[in-house]
């Protein structure tokens, strides 16, 4: 079963904190219950993007290295 | 008489250093803690409010002396990786969350700066220690850089 993102962003070739701000910003974007897809490369998005989903009460529903090697991690907006 | 302090999500900072290597630090936790909607209280200090002057921000960054011979090469990462500069990035901080950036009176004074139109306009206000001990005493995460 492949979740159907609403919107997604490319961070790859961005660095710490950038990931994290870009997903910040662009969760306020889509509704509660739609999915973000953010793209990346920095390796420290994976634990980042996990922290900062728990602390803002959203969900982490895929976190995944794609064939190609960069990171793709799904967000659902909660709240 | 001992009052109860809840600590909150709250990152507070002492920045007295003005060297990027260590401004990068400040941005970079400040970002990250307004994006994840703490607070954030910043102070700058001594070197950390030099390179707060108007004029300091366009100069070329200082690097600390101790890893001087980096200070090249590190410029050119940062530009390689098209990273924002540190100021930059507090700015983009203060859109994101809730952000306090103050600037030490006593430095002021010492540098010979009037008020904050000689600073950076992402700062709040020009104030002393009792008020930046008071707005971080419930700060979980506290830091001198």
């Amino acid at each position: 079963m492949s979740i159907k993102p609403t919107k997604t962003i490319d961070t790859r070739g961005k660095f710490c904190p950038i990931p994290v701000m870009e997903t910040a910003k662009a969760i306020n974007g889509i509704n509660i219950g739609e999915i973000l897809e953010v793209l990346a490369t920095d390796p420290a998005a994976d634990p980042d993007i996990k922290a900062w989903a728990k602390r803002m009460g959203h969900e982490v529903v895929v976190a995944e290295k794609t064939p190609e090697g960069y990171l793709r991690i799904l967000v659902k907006r909660l709240k | 008489m001992s009052e109860k302090v809840e600590k909150r999500n709250k990152l507070a900072i002492i920045t007295w250093s003005g060297t990027v290597d260590k401004l990068y630090p400040v941005a970079i936790l400040s970002s990250a803690a307004a994006a994840g909607g703490w607070e954030v209280e910043v102070f700058f200090t001594f070197w950390g409010l030099n390179a707060i002057r108007k004029e300091m921000l366009n100069a070329p960054p200082k690097i600390s002396a101790d890893f001087a011979e980096y200070g090249p090469a590190v410029a050119q990462a940062v530009q390689q990786m098209n990273f924002p500069s540190w100021h930059e990035l507090l700015r983009q901080a203060k859109t994101m969350g809730n952000v306090k950036i103050y600037a030490c009176s006593t430095t002021m004074e010492m540098f010979g700066l009037k008020d904050k139109s000689a600073l950076a306009d992402f700062v709040d206000d020009v104030v002393g220690a009792a008020t930046f001990l008071e707005r971080s005493k419930d700060a979980a995460v506290t830091l001198f850089i």
